[in-house]
This record gives C-alpha cells, sequence and structure tokens, in this order.
C-alpha cells in the first residue's frame, strides 16, 4: 500500500467509524435524525475520496467518467423521487427495492472484477475468488428476490405462498448447479461459468420468495437485508476496501439480528419460513370449542360509552388498520379520549406490519407521539388494569390459543388483550387470521366485536365519542 | 493467507461484533428507520461501483459501471432522504393545535399571517 492509498483507506476507516457513530445515535428516537445525518456524511466523505482516488490514478477514461456520472444522476433521481413519494404503508416495497439494488450493484462489482482479471489473462486469483464467488451468490439472490418480495408487497405478484409441484426439486438443482459452478471458479476462469452462476442464483433468488406468504415478509425483508449486507461486506474483499466491509458487516448484523427477533415473535424457525407453511391449504384446522361459542356484537353508541367512561384504554392496531388507512381516524379518535383524562396506549407486537416497526412509522406519521407506542413485552403486564383493550385489525397477535400447544400458532408470543376489563374489536367479518386460525378472543364474554370497516369505525367512534361527552 | 487477507477478515469479524452490540440497543420503535438507515449504509457499495471505472475499458466495462452507478446511487439517495423523512415524523408530544401562536415568529409564519388577516401580497 503505497503512501497516498494508505491516506484514502484511512478515510474510508473515518467513514466506518461515523457509520458506526450514526447507528448508535439510533437507539433514541431524540438522536436518530442526528444519527442518519452523522451516518451521511461518512457516506459523503468516502465517495469524495473515491473521486480523488480515482482522479489521481489518471486512468479513468473521458467515456468511463460520463459513464459513471451520468449512472450516478440517473440513479440518484430516481432514489430522490421514489423516497420523496412513497407512501409510508409502501415503505416495505421500498425497502426491498433497495435491497434489490444494493445486492445487485454488489454483484456487478464482483463481476465486473472477475471480467476485468479474466480478460487480463491473469487467471484465477487466489484466495479473491472465495469472495467474488459469494459476493455473486448472495448479491444475485438478493436482487431477484428482493424483487419478488417488492411485487409481492406492492400487489403485482400474488403474496400468497406460489407453490407448484417440483418447486423445491428445482430450488435444490439450482442451489446444485450454483454452488458447483461457484466450487468450479475456484480451479477454472471461465467466464461463461460466471454466467451460469450469476443465472442460477438470480433463479434461486426468485424461487426462494415465491413460495412466501404476505404474513411473513417482516422475516423475509430482513433476511435479505442481512444479505445484501453481506454482499456488500463481500465486495469489500473484492475491491479490499475497509469501508465496504465494515458497512456491509453493520448491515449484516442489523439484518440479522431483526431476522430472528421477527421469526422469534413468530416462534417459528427460518427454515419453517423459507420452506413455506402459513396459509398454504393444508393447515387450516379449526379450533373445536369455537363452533357453539357465540360472538357478541357491539353498536358505536355502546362503544363510546365504553371507550368515553374508561380510565385506561389500549389500543392494539394490527396491519388492518393500515390497510383501511384508518391510522389518522386512530389517533383523531385517542387524543380525544386523552383530552378526557383518559391514559391512552398503544400495544404494538414486533409483527403488526409488513417489516419490522412498520406500524410505529405508521402511527408517527398519524402524529402519536413515540413514547406512547409500547413493545409487547412493556405493555403486557398492564392489560391486566385496563378498563378497554381497542382491537383494530390485529388477529393472530392477539389470540390466547398461541398459549396451549397443539395448533398452529402454539408458543407465539402474543398480546395479552385477553387480560383486559372488556375488549372491544373492530374487524369488517369474522374471517381468519393469516393461520387459518378461529380467534378464540372474539368468543370471550368480555369480548364485543364492533363489525365495520377500521376507518368508518373510527370515524363512528370519534362521534359517537363527541356527541356522548360534548 | 495473506496479510492483507487476514486484516480484511478481522476487520470483517470485529465489525460485525461492533453492529450486533450498537444494532441490538435500537429500540423496536425505530426498526424501520433503522432498516432504512443500513439500507442508505449498504449504499457505500456505491464507492465499489465508481472504482469498476478505474480499470473500465471496453463496452462490458463501461455498461456494467453504468448499471453499478445508477443501482448503488439510487440506494445511498433514496435509502438517505426516506430514513430523514421517517424520522421526522417521530415526536415525543403531539405537534401543537394552534399554529398561529408558532406563526409569530419566523418569516413563514409572518407570511401566512399576512394572508390570514388579508394583506398577503398574494391576497388568497
Amino acid at each position: 500500500m503505497s503512501g497516498f492509498t494508505g491516506y484514502i483507506q484511512l478515510v474510508y476507516v473515518l467513514t466506518a467509524a461515523l457509520f458506526v457513530v450514526g447507528l448508535h445515535l439510533m437507539n433514541s428516537p431524540a438522536t436518530a435524525r442526528r444519527g442518519n445525518q452523522v451516518a451521511l456524511t461518512g457516506m459523503v466523505i468516502a465517495v469524495i475520496a473515491t473521486f480523488i482516488l480515482m482522479i489521481h490514478a489518471g486512468t479513468v477514461t473521458t467515456t468511463g467518467w460520463i459513464v459513471l456520472l451520468t449512472g450516478g444522476l440517473i440513479g440518484s433521481a430516481i432514489g430522490l423521487y421514489a423516497a420523496r413519494s412513497v407512501q409510508m404503508t409502501a415503505m416495505p416495497q421500498l425497502v426491498s427495492a433497495f435491497n434489490s439494488v444494493g445486492g445487485g450493484a454488489a454483484a456487478l462489482v464482483a463481476i465486473y472484477g472477475y471480467y476485468d482479471a479474466e480478460s487480463r489473462g491473469g487467471g484465477v486469483l487466489g484466495t479473491t475468488t472465495v469472495f467474488t464467488v459469494l459476493d455473486v451468490l448472495i448479491g444475485s439472490v438478493t436482487f431477484s428476490g428482493s424483487i419478488i418480495a417488492a411485487g409481492k408487497l406492492q400487489g403485482f405478484i400474488p403474496s400468497q405462498p406460489l407453490i407448484f409441484k417440483g418447486s423445491r426439486l428445482i430450488n435444490i438443482g439450482l442451489a446444485v448447479v450454483a454452488v458447483g459452478t461457484g466450487a468450479f471458479l475456484f480451479s477454472t476462469a471461465s467466464l461463461p461459468a460466471m454466467l451460469v452462476l450469476v443465472l442460477a442464483a438470480l433463479a434461486f433468488g426468485v424461487m426462494m420468495v415465491l413460495p412466501i406468504g404476505g404474513a411473513d415478509m417482516p422475516v423475509v425483508i430482513s433476511l435479505l437485508n442481512a444479505f445484501t449486507g453481506t454482499a456488500v461486506a463481500m465486495a469489500g474483499f473484492v475491491i479490499g476496501n475497509w469501508a465496504l466491509i465494515v458497512a456491509g458487516a453493520l448491515v449484516g448484523a442489523s439484518g440479522g439480528i431483526l431476522t430472528k427477533l421477527m421469526a422469534d415473535a413468530m416462534n417459528r424457525s427460518l427454515a419453517n419460513i423459507i420452506v413455506g407453511g402459513f396459509g398454504t391449504g393444508d393447515s387450516a384446522v379449526a379450533v373445536a370449542a369455537a363452533a357453539d361459542a357465540h360472538v357478541r356484537s357491539i353498536a358505536a353508541d355502546d362503544a363510546a360509552i365504553q371507550l368515553a367512561y374508561a380510565s385506561k384504554v389500549i389500543i392494539v392496531p394490527g396491519y388492518g388498520l393500515a390497510a383501511a388507512q384508518a391510522q389518522h381516524g386512530v389517533a383523531e379518535l385517542a387524543s380525544l379520549l386523552e383530552d378526557r383524562g383518559i391514559e391512552v396506549s398503544y400495544a404494538i407486537h414486533p409483527v403488526a406490519g409488513r417489516m419490522p416497526g412498520h406500524m410505529n412509522v405508521l402511527l408517527a406519521e398519524a402524529n402519536v407521539p413515540y413514547p406512547l407506542l409500547k413493545e409487547m413485552d412493556e405493555i403486557n403486564p398492564e392489560f391486566a388494569r385496563t378498563d378497554v383493550a381497542l382491537v383494530i385489525g390485529a388477529n393472530d397477535v392477539t389470540n390466547p390459543a398461541a398459549r396451549r400447544p397443539g395448533n398452529e400458532i402454539s408458543g407465539m408470543p402474543i398480546l395479552d388483550v385477553d387480560q383486559a376489563k372488556s375488549i372491544i374489536v373492530v374487524k369488517r367479518s369474522m374471517g381468519h387470521g393469516y393461520a387459518g386460525l378461529e380467534n378464540e378472543l372474539y368468543y370471550d364474554p368480555k369480548t364485543s366485536m364492533y363489525f365495520a370497516d377500521a376507518k368508518k369505525a373510527m370515524a363512528e367512534l370519534t362521534a359517537a365519542v363527541k356527541t356522548l361527552v360534548g | 493467507m495473506s496479510t492483507a487477507l487476514l486484516t480484511d477478515l478481522t476487520i470483517f469479524i470485529l465489525a460485525l461484533l461492533v453492529g450486533i452490540e450498537v444494532i441490538g440497543k435500537v429500540p423496536a420503535t425505530l426498526h424501520t428507520p433503522l432498516m432504512s438507515a443500513t439500507n442508505a449504509i449498504h449504499g457505500i457499495v456505491l464507492v465499489g461501483a465508481l472504482l469498476i471505472g478505474v480499470t473500465a475499458h471496453n463496452v462490458v466495462g463501461y455498461i456494467i459501471a453504468f448499471v453499478a452507478a445508477i443501482f448503488a446511487s439510487a440506494n445511498v439517495v433514496g435509502g438517505y432522504v426516506v430514513t430523514g423523512r421517517m424520522l421526522k415524523m417521530f415526536r415525543r408530544k403531539a405537534p401543537e393545535p394552534q399554529p398561529e401562536v408558532e406563526s409569530l415568529n419566523g418569516h413563514k409564519g409572518l407570511r401566512g399571517l399576512a394572508d390570514k388577516i388579508g394583506i398577503g401580497r398574494t391576497g388568497s
């Protein structure tokens, strides 16, 4: 390492340090914005250092500059437009899209490195090849897998698990081809083999995500996030850049932690999710006890009385709330109750949204102050001294059946909604959740069902509370 | 095993441990912004994309550099902007219901006030 590149590498170390500090500042909502800015500073420094390195090298052709700058501008414009215009409900799709392009770019870095070395006739480059193969493999799988995940979330690919006869065999086949070709590349420099590796990995990414259902998306997105990070770290090994290695490792760690949290929140192993399970049709065994029990339904006025004269209310939002665009309605109802001196908080299950923490962002957008958003472990002891638990669009995560063995959701951590003194469930119909299971909470004598679309229900409840107390 | 590779591996493993330590402290409320911030951070692959230009001297090289630059820059810019947008929404308290009071200080507020009492230039 000559003096000059050594200094540049030091700048990259500074970048890596700024990334760590930035992520550290994300440990509280009060400092998180500063964290994002610190990380951005690191990024800007790295890009400037890279430009200096490129000018110093003096080998970038005019065409090269034009190509890179045009590409950079086009990409920035796309990124800016997407980031500005995206709806918060569509955040998971956007994150998936960014995972996809990040993984794709990482794969391209390795593919180019290989192509360049091969065209020089130097043959295989010793240890670099391991990382090249891993980068191409993980990067390509992430690229195509994330596109499918984004498509499922956006709805242009059916969100239910797509499994067809022999799909597992194809998966195994693709994995064998990809790994086999990768191994072949260790001993032989061959561009066609590299192409086969890319195609097999791309196909594998598609086949990996297709059989995964909509409810499992929080896990998949986290996993693909970890993949992208790993791919970027591998790209760092390929080009010997510490900023890429550190950034990739940080993202890999983050994605890994979130994947585990999400899988734990559903009490399912990663393997189980990847292989597919929920909602595949062969698992719809209803709980027998539900058949002879009956359900009590409630009208807006009665629900409003319960809410208006409560002293403590916990709102339990699920994805149904976001799907009905009822976040603002909930926030309005909640602030009305708070004005009456009622203690209102929100119980957020880790998989309440379509990605980790999704529900929190949706409620923050509706101006709900973040101290009111409580995590599962924090809020569960409070249900016992709650007058009304208002469940909106959440299903499986409130089902007491999870505490018993022998059903689809056994062992899944749930919100202890059934401990509240009374429960109001806002729901369009008696339909099942993703697990295809009857929710025993609905048959609890303390529970009243308010059958309506969440948005309409919130408007009606708010109006009813206003007439009642106004 | 070369010294360079050993150094790279050491850095990777230590960074992984630092990542686990730092990320583990992020509250669940911020998990979506966290993921989008890490999204932006893995946009550092832009550095790799740019460096392709150092040796790219033919059509294949240019095409790969072009696509990689688009991907990586979309990743960086989009990731930071959307993270900032989300974090801006996290408030400790609900926003003030009376904007008039706040609008008395600040240029934009004055104009708003002017509009309100009918002396604004736009007259609306």
